[in-house]
């Protein structure tokens, strides 16, 4: 009984994997395909066109780029903000502690659709033009605390005696947070600022408010829904996820394998 | 929110902290930005739904203090309002349902293999949210398995699930998966194992153990992805306007049209306040019972 409770549970965990991963496998799938009408939904014929043409449709190279720059202008900022606060929450006393909780809090418990429009109303109200530069701002406000929580997390589980050890062997507080601290911190910091870039590079929502006439990428998905996305969006997103998936296993595995020779040392 | 948050469990290590200017200073900028970028627009976009036309004038308005333009935006959009949150709560109960085998999973059988098990969960947010959705279009075809299989056991009231309600919740339940995922592991990850063998070797049935053991202690992940799935499903219109029909369209789709196609700005910042202002309700519940310190 425990026997086939057990596999129960492991044969309902895959199809839960499997379940997550079913669209990406369409959208894929479908990066190959030569659609029959200007729809790109059902399977027609085998075609590598838009993988050998990524740029062929207008449009989509363009606000590739763009989605590419807002991303990493982006992260930078908010990785730095974010991280500053974090080291700030972790190691430092301060007054209105629960207040920085709370708005740290908020902008990941806050629909999308809310932080667009209020951001969006700001902006019209001060007649700020829309712009890559709103589209930037915005960005950067909703992923610092992102950052904050994943850089937050990893100084928490640092030890602190590495830290007293190197104070214990006469290093100033510069030479300690250079060569101790720093190193420690910054697969957390690499990791934040790959969720930022992503966050940023797959934001449609409060893009869309804040962006005028700007087209990136997820807008120029947008508005070719309704008239047939081109193949060339599905290859190009599939490329985008392979990518990231390949950076995420390959920081696993040399994590893994950097720990195993900690242990054996 | 986010997926990789939880994905590295912190043990907390009490470190002395210092009280010094630096932590102000290291604090000023980012906190200056979510102030002036998050907060203050809060009150911009209570100000924008209080102003009145310039008469005359199509698409102006000026300041005012016009608290009709509330009660006008709920009588006209109350359905979408509703409809927001019935969808939205399904789907969040769904992804409950379906979260928590492969969290448990996760958190009790994934032994070494976890990390990878938890960068498989957030892996699909790598592929763009608005083609994954767009993707069910596919999967949910009027001609594909799916749809057939339902349709042969009578089970569809329009015959078909594509441009229906359930395919919203479909599709909302997928996108927000992760988000009901990640905040269970984090809970259940917590629960010594030894807590359920007990149980099991005082005689109590699996069922019980589950019921007295496991979903108790289960409960802080269960509340924190509840929130986490409910609120962007509430707010989502991606979902209502890839997969729905037009007797589908959500609070969202309903903000999104007032605000940049009908430039209605009162009535979209009216919707728009009242959205959060029931989202902060939540929140603020939430938090009378966890305390802020676990919110970020």
């Amino acid at each position: 009984m425990r026997f086939v409770r057990r596999n129960l549970l492991r044969v309902v965990a895959i199809l839960v994997l499997v379940y997550l991963f079913i669209p990406i496998a369409v959208v894929a799938i479908l990066s190959f395909n030569k659609p029959s009408g200007k729809f790109n939904i059902s399977w027609n014929a085998f075609s590598t066109d838009a993988w050998t043409n990524l740029c062929g449709v207008p449009g989509v190279c363009s606000s590739f780029v763009t989605s590419i720059q807002i991303g990493l202008i982006a992260t930078v900022v908010a990785t730095a903000l974010g991280t500053m606060i974090a080291f700030a929450l972790v190691r430092y006393r301060f007054r209105g502690r629960s207040t920085t909780n709370l708005l740290i809090f908020l902008p990941m418990a806050t629909p999308e659709v809310v932080m667009g429009s209020s951001l969006l109303a700001l902006f019209l109200n001060l007649r700020f033009p829309l712009g890559q530069w709103t589209v930037i701002i915005a960005h950067i406000m909703f992923i610092i605390s992102f950052v904050v929580v994943t850089v937050k997390a990893r100084l928490q589980g640092l030890d602190p005696r590495l830290e007293e050890a190197a104070r214990d062997l006469y290093a100033n507080p510069r030479a300690t947070f250079r060569y101790v601290t720093l190193p420690l911190v910054a697969p957390g910091i690499a990791g934040a600022a790959l969720l930022g870039f992503s966050l940023s590079f797959d934001d449609f929502i409060i893009s869309y408010f804040n962006a005028g006439t700007l087209v990136t990428f997820p807008i120029f998905i947008w508005g070719a829904a309704q008239r047939g996305i081109p193949v060339q969006v599905n290859a190009l997103a599939t490329l985008v996820f392979a990518i990231a998936l390949l950076i995420v296993l390959g920081s696993q595995v040399v994590n893994y394998r950097r720990r195993r020779k900690l242990m054996s040392a | 929110m986010s997926p990789i948050l939880v994905a590295e469990p912190a043990k907390p290590v009490v470190v002395a902290q210092r009280r010094s200017r630096t932590g102000y200073i290291l604090l000023f900028p980012g906190l200056t930005w979510l102030a002036i970028f998050f907060a203050i627009p809060f009150i911009t976009l209570f100000m924008t739904s209080l102003q009145q036309p310039v008469p005359g004038k199509m698409g102006k308005y000026q300041a005012g203090f016009e608290l009709s333009n509330y009660a006008n935006a709920m009588a006209e959009y109350w359905p979408q309002f509703l409809r927001s949150f019935i969808y939205a709560g399904i789907a969040t109960l769904l992804a409950l349902v379906i979260a928590f085998p492969l969290a448990y999973f996760i958190a009790m059988k994934g032994g070494r293999w976890r990390p990878l098990l938890l960068v498989l969960v957030i892996a699909p947010s790598f592929a763009s949210f608005l083609l994954r959705t767009y993707a069910w279009r596919t999967i949910l075809s009027d001609e594909g398995p799916i749809t057939s299989f339902f349709n042969a056991l009578h089970l569809l009231p329009d015959d078909r699930i594509l441009n229906t309600g359930i395919a919203v919740v479909a599709g909302l339940t997928y996108n927000f998966l992760p988000f009901m995922i990640l905040p269970l592991y984090a809970a259940i990850e917590k629960i010594d194992p030894r807590l359920i063998e007990a149980s099991s070797d005082l005689y109590a049935s699996a069922s019980t153990t589950f019921r007295k053991v496991t979903w108790p202690l289960s409960l802080p992940g269960v509340v924190a992805g509840t929130l986490l799935t409910f609120i962007p499903a509430a707010g989502d219109y991606i979902n209502a306007e890839l997969l729905g029909s037009t007797k589908d369209r959500m609070i969202g789709n309903v903000i999104q049209t007032n605000f940049i196609e009908f430039r209605d700005y009162p009535t979209a910042s009216a919707l728009s306040f009242v959205l959060m202002a029931v989202i902060l309700v939540m929140v603020f519940t939430y938090i009378r019972r966890a305390g802020t310190e676990e919110l970020v």
